[in-house]
Formats: structure tokens, C-alpha cells, sequence
């Protein structure tokens, strides 16, 4: 196996066509692979066998915590460090404290999903080897790819070329690291 | 491209314009159009006279916020009993106006309303710079604006906290809040058009430009995953999010005992008021822009015709405000609401409430005719029309209730002075030189959702 390449990309002209492909090599038993797609295509990472993403539980998590953290501000600054008796009504205004909970839980769940999608995504990323794919400018333009990564226990250069070859590709690049 | 949107359109059932996307639209004609935009190397003409425009009225707010800060606040027109005056009206209007922008990007995604592709970008930036303008005026207004952090909750070192109980407080939460979301959900969905853009240049420091703002996006299929969930999320949590805004705004009225404030209906009231002028405005925006840069075929009728009925809609329900307001002061039986009805209608303010009647209720009853909203130039004027009523709306709201409220010696009457006039225009500038600057530099129409338009309308004719 050569360790300078990063896989091996197959570049298609409709999404229906990197879908059934990914269909068929997810069938075929590869497990590191990734499509290049210039919109997000429906049910393209069910076919290449991804698990769904975790955003929504950070979001919920920060959205918790920014809720919890917003009355707790509200009640530390009003009941305990500065308490202002207003014609002795209770300090522990809660229907009061409701806004601010309300606007921090959102903005704490908004900012953990924008960051965490980030993170998981792993960007900003100044450098990936799928850049060096000829054409490859097109995946935000008009061209759908597939990659087929080396570290795939079932890669091989010349096996899953010839397997990527009957699969309607336009074309099938060795995409160097 | 023109030539094919001049063609007359096909009509559905209920008489709207049925397609979304001019035919023959392919993913790189889409790409091509909407990047030859921020791409082309010298603007059209009518970009340099508008931004002219926009830089202009720029300056001048840095005049008037100059002598603002050496002078005081005492320039503007405000005094007691009318301590709120155009700062607080301009702030309400922008706040509102940023609102159809959060409507069309977050609601109508949820929705699932295929129209609000071509035009969520554009009404998201505009809810941006909308809102930067509002959050101008409170800071303003406060007379030291340069030790504004006081209104945050900070451990500082004289031992003091913000008043949690009190709506002004509310207020920062909702604005800063509402600009924050508003700014990343607008950053994440245009994520993936930034690495488009940076793939489509050719020159070697724009390529370095838009690739530092794409973070190396490169359309991955787990990329797409992640920030298609986020995105969606995010929808969901400015769709509650838009509408309190708006609510916490009014709270800085209704939870006052001022008569013409004091009234449980404004929240709602205020909501639709500000998805009203929002639309307006993105029609007035979105009109010349389509025609300026022969939009017409990503921007069809049938977006037109749609924001049309949104603003018809909203604008029965502002009416209805109106009417419950003077049925209220009625039928509630208080003195000081009676006279505050009387005063609005009859008072010296007078013609400023009829002159609201005719731009927000009357003269937009013409929008139940299609054909006046498929006529881009009436719509323009509707709009127009709307956007005046609502400051308009605003001023009658802030303004007549404070000068009578309830004892006659306290009462007063409130002229603006140039320098509201010039704050006001000025962040009509500031307004108009973001917007030109996003639209020369940034694709205004989401590419990658025009595309999956393309895709869907490929498959449903195949």
C-alpha cells in the first residue's frame, strides 16, 4: 500500500449516480469513505453508512446549561450580592427572571450548536489532502465525488480502482496526501 | 435571462406565478449567476450611485454622533415628559424591520416553504445590519454611551448589579442575543458558498480571502450532515428567539403605566407589526436588486406575489390592533385611555395618526388584487408606503402617549430637532452602505440551496 496517497476519487455527474455508488461500496463492506458533494444530497450519509451527528445533543446540553447559568446570574445579583427591596415585594422575582433565562438558554444553545458543528467538523482546517483531487473545485460547483480512503481495511490501489471504475464514474484520481 | 422571465409566467389554481426557478436553470448557470455578482470587476452603475447614497448619510451619522458625544443628549428634541423621543421610535423600527429576515430564513425553513430559497440570504444580512442600526440608538440614549458595560452583569468594583427586574435589562439580553444567533446562523449557512466562492476566483489574494472566511469547507458528506443539523437547529431556536424579541421590546411599553403603553395586546401587536414592515422592506430592497442585476430568473413573481401576501396578512393584523386599541380605550371605561384615544386622533398629533391609517391600512388593502402584487413597481410603492407608516406607527406609540399622560401641568409636546433628523437618515446610510458592500462582495442568493431547487425541479420533470 502506498502511504503518500489519501485515497481514491471517483468523480460523478448526478447525485443519483454517487448515491447508488455509495450504496454499493457501503454494500461492499468499505467503511472510510466520504462523498464531495456541492449541496446537501438527501440520504447520501445513510448510504455511505454514517452515524447520525451529535449537534443536537450539545445544543441541547448548552442550552441547559445557558438557562440554568442565566436565572442563576439573575438570582445570585438580585437576591444575594445586591438585594433592592422594592415596596417589599419577593427578591426571588421569577416571572421576572424568565426573559433573560429564556434569551440566554437560546443564545447558549445557538452558539454551542454554530461552535460544536465547527468542532466536529474539525474547521477551520487550513490544509486536506481531497484538494489535490483534479477538478475538485468543481465539488462546490456542479460535480459529485467519492472517496474511497486508504486506510480502509479493504483498500486496495488496484481492486478498489477497477471497483470504482464500474461504477459510472466519470473519472476515478488518485488523490495524493 | 431576461428574456425568458418576460415570458408571462404559469398561473396556479388560486392565480399566483407557479415556478420558483426560471426553466433550463442548471447547478452551474445557478453558480454562475449569482457569483458573476461579487465577481464581476467593476459594478453596475446604479451600485456606485446607491452606495454614494448610503456613504453619504454614513458621514453624516458620523457627524451627528459626534456632536452627540461632545454635546450631550440635549441636542435632540428630547426633554421630560417626552424623554424617548426618535431614539427609542428609530429603535423599535429597525428592530422590527431585522424581523422578516429571521421569518423568512428560520420560520419558513421549518416550514418547509421552498420560496424563501432566493431570498433568505439577503434578508438574513439585512436583519444584520437592521439590527446593528437599532442597537445604535438605546446605546445613545443612554447619555454616557462610553460606559455602556454598566448594563451588563459584571462583578465590577462598586458592588453593583443590573436590576434583573426591570425590561430595559431584558432588552439588552434579546438584542445581543438576537444579533448573535442572527449572525451565525447567517455565518453557517453561508459557509458552504464562501468555499464556492473560493474555488470560482481567480485571483490569488481574493482566493486567500474568501478560503480564510470558508475554513476549508470542502462539501464533505459528514460536513453537510453536521451543519444541515446545526443549521436546522438553529432555525428552530430563532424562531421562538424572533418572536420574543419583539415581545421583550414591547415589555419596555406595556409593563410602563403610561395610557396608550399599558396594554397586554402589544406583544402580539408588536409582532406582526415588525414581520410587516420587515417584508416591506425586503421588498424594497429586493425590487431594484432583481432588476439592477437581472435577477429575474432566480427571483421570480411567485417570491414577489408570496411576500405581498405575507404583508397583507400581518397587515390585517396590525389594523386589528389599531381598531382593539381605540375599542379598548372605549370599552375599558378609564378616563386617562378614553382621553388618550381622543388626543391620539384629535390631538396636536392629530394628523399624524390619520396620516398612519392611510399608509399602513388603507393604502395597502390594494395588495388583496394579484395583479398589484405581481407589479414589481406598485409593490415597490406599497412597501414604500409601509415602511413610512410603521416609523410613523412608532412615533405615535412613543411620542403622543408621553406628551399627555395624566395630569395636565405635566404635560408637554415634543419637536425633533435636525440632529434627529440627521441620526435618523444616518443610519439609513449606515443601512445602505453594509448592504451595498455584502452585495458587491458576497453571493446574495444561497447557492447551494438554488442548486438542490435545481435538483428538485430536475427530478420532478424527469
Amino acid at each position: 500500500m502506498n502511504a503518500n496517497i489519501h485515497g481514491l476519487m471517483a468523480e460523478f455527474e448526478t447525485h443519483g449516480q454517487l448515491l447508488d455508488a455509495a450504496r454499493k461500496a457501503h454494500e461492499h463492506g468499505y467503511c472510510h469513505m466520504d462523498g464531495y458533494t456541492p449541496f446537501p444530497v438527501e440520504g447520501l450519509p445513510e448510504a455511505l453508512g454514517l452515524k447520525p451527528t451529535r449537534v443536537p445533543l450539545l445544543v441541547l446540553a448548552g442550552g441547559i446549561c445557558g438557562g440554568a447559568g442565566g436565572y442563576f446570574m439573575e438570582w445570585c445579583a438580585n437576591v444575594v450580592s445586591y438585594p433592592l427591596n422594592i415596596g417589599a415585594r419577593p427578591l426571588n422575582a421569577w416571572p421576572m427572571f424568565i426573559p433573560i433565562t429564556f434569551e440566554l438558554t437560546i443564545l447558549c444553545a445557538a452558539l454551542s450548536g454554530f461552535l460544536g458543528s465547527l468542532f466536529l467538523n474539525r474547521l477551520p482546517q487550513p490544509y486536506h489532502p481531497v484538494f489535490n483531487t483534479p477538478h475538485f473545485e468543481r465539488a462546490s460547483i456542479d460535480r459529485f465525488f467519492l472517496c474511497i480512503e486508504a486506510e480502509d481495511p479493504k483498500f486496495d490501489p488496484l481492486a478498489t480502482r477497477a471497483f470504482l471504475n464500474g461504477l459510472n464514474a466519470i473519472s476515478v484520481s488518485e488523490v495524493e496526501k | 435571462m431576461s428574456d425568458r422571465s418576460e415570458k408571462a409566467s404559469e398561473l396556479t389554481p388560486l392565480g399566483y406565478p407557479e415556478e420558483l426557478l426560471a426553466p433550463g436553470q442548471t447547478y452551474a448557470s445557478v453558480t454562475e449567476t449569482i457569483t458573476s455578482i461579487p465577481l464581476a470587476k467593476h459594478p453596475p452603475g446604479s451600485w456606485y450611485m446607491g452606495f454614494a447614497v448610503g456613504f453619504c448619510l454614513l458621514m453624516l451619522l458620523f457627524v451627528a454622533v459626534t456632536w452627540l458625544l461632545a454635546k450631550g443628549v440635549g441636542i435632540w428634541g428630547i426633554n421630560i415628559p417626552v424623554a424617548w423621543g426618535f431614539a427609542i421610535v428609530n429603535f423599535v423600527w429597525w428592530i422590527g424591520i431585522g424581523h422578516a429576515g429571521t421569518f423568512i430564513s428560520a420560520i419558513l425553513l421549518l416550514l418547509f416553504q421552498q420560496w424563501r430559497t432566493a431570498i433568505n440570504r439577503l434578508t438574513e444580512a439585512m436583519t444584520l445590519f437592521a439590527v446593528a442600526c437599532a442597537g445604535l440608538f438605546p446605546l445613545l440614549h443612554l447619555g454616557r454611551p462610553w460606559v455602556f458595560w454598566w448594563i451588563l452583569p459584571y462583578p465590577d468594583t462598586m458592588g453593583l448589579w443590573p436590576q434583573f427586574r426591570s425590561p430595559l435589562v431584558w432588552d439588552v439580553f434579546a438584542v445581543g442575543t438576537y444579533f448573535t444567533v442572527s449572525l451565525v446562523f447567517w455565518f453557517l449557512g453561508l459557509l458552504p458558498d464562501l468555499a464556492t466562492m473560493r474555488d470560482k476566483v481567480e485571483t490569488l489574494w481574493k482566493k486567500r480571502l474568501y478560503g480564510f472566511f470558508a475554513m476549508g469547507w470542502r462539501g464533505s458528506a459528514l460536513h453537510w450532515q453536521r451543519q444541515q443539523k446545526a443549521y436546522l437547529l438553529l432555525a428552530g431556536l430563532a424562531t421562538p428567539l424572533v418572536l420574543s424579541v419583539h415581545s421583550v421590546v414591547s415589555f419596555d411599553f406595556s409593563v410602563a403605566i403610561v395610557p396608550g403603553w399599558h396594554s397586554t395586546i402589544f406583544p402580539p401587536y408588536f409582532v406582526a407589526g415588525a414581520i410587516y414592515s420587515g417584508f416591506a422592506m425586503v421588498l424594497n430592497i429586493m425590487i431594484p436588486v432583481r432588476k439592477i442585476y437581472h435577477l429575474e430568473g432566480l427571483i421570480t413573481e411567485r417570491y414577489l406575489n408570496n411576500m405581498a401576501n405575507v404583508m397583507l396578512v400581518t397587515g390585517e393584523m396590525v389594523a386589528y390592533g389599531y381598531f382593539i386599541e381605540a375599542f379598548m380605550a372605549w370599552f375599558g371605561g378609564d378616563k386617562f385611555d378614553e382621553y388618550m384615544m381622543l388626543n391620539r386622533a384629535f390631538g396636536p398629533y392629530g394628523w399624524i395618526f390619520w396620516s398612519l391609517m392611510v399608509l399602513n391600512v388603507v393604502i395597502p388593502q390594494v395588495l388583496w388584487s394579484s395583479r398589484v402584487r405581481r407589479n414589481p413597481v406598485l409593490l415597490f410603492l406599497v412597501a414604500f408606503s409601509i415602511n413610512i407608516g410603521m416609523w410613523v406607527e412608532r412615533f405615535v406609540i412613543v411620542v403622543t402617549s408621553l406628551t399627555r399622560d395624566f395630569t395636565p401641568s405635566a404635560w408637554g409636546f415634543f419637536v425633533p430637532t435636525v440632529w434627529d433628523w440627521a441620526t435618523l437618515l444616518g443610519t439609513v446610510g449606515l443601512f445602505l452602505t453594509l448592504l451595498f458592500l455584502f452585495i458587491r462582495f458576497l453571493p446574495m442568493i444561497s447557492i447551494s440551496e438554488t442548486r438542490e431547487l435545481v435538483s428538485e425541479t430536475k427530478r420532478i420533470s424527469l
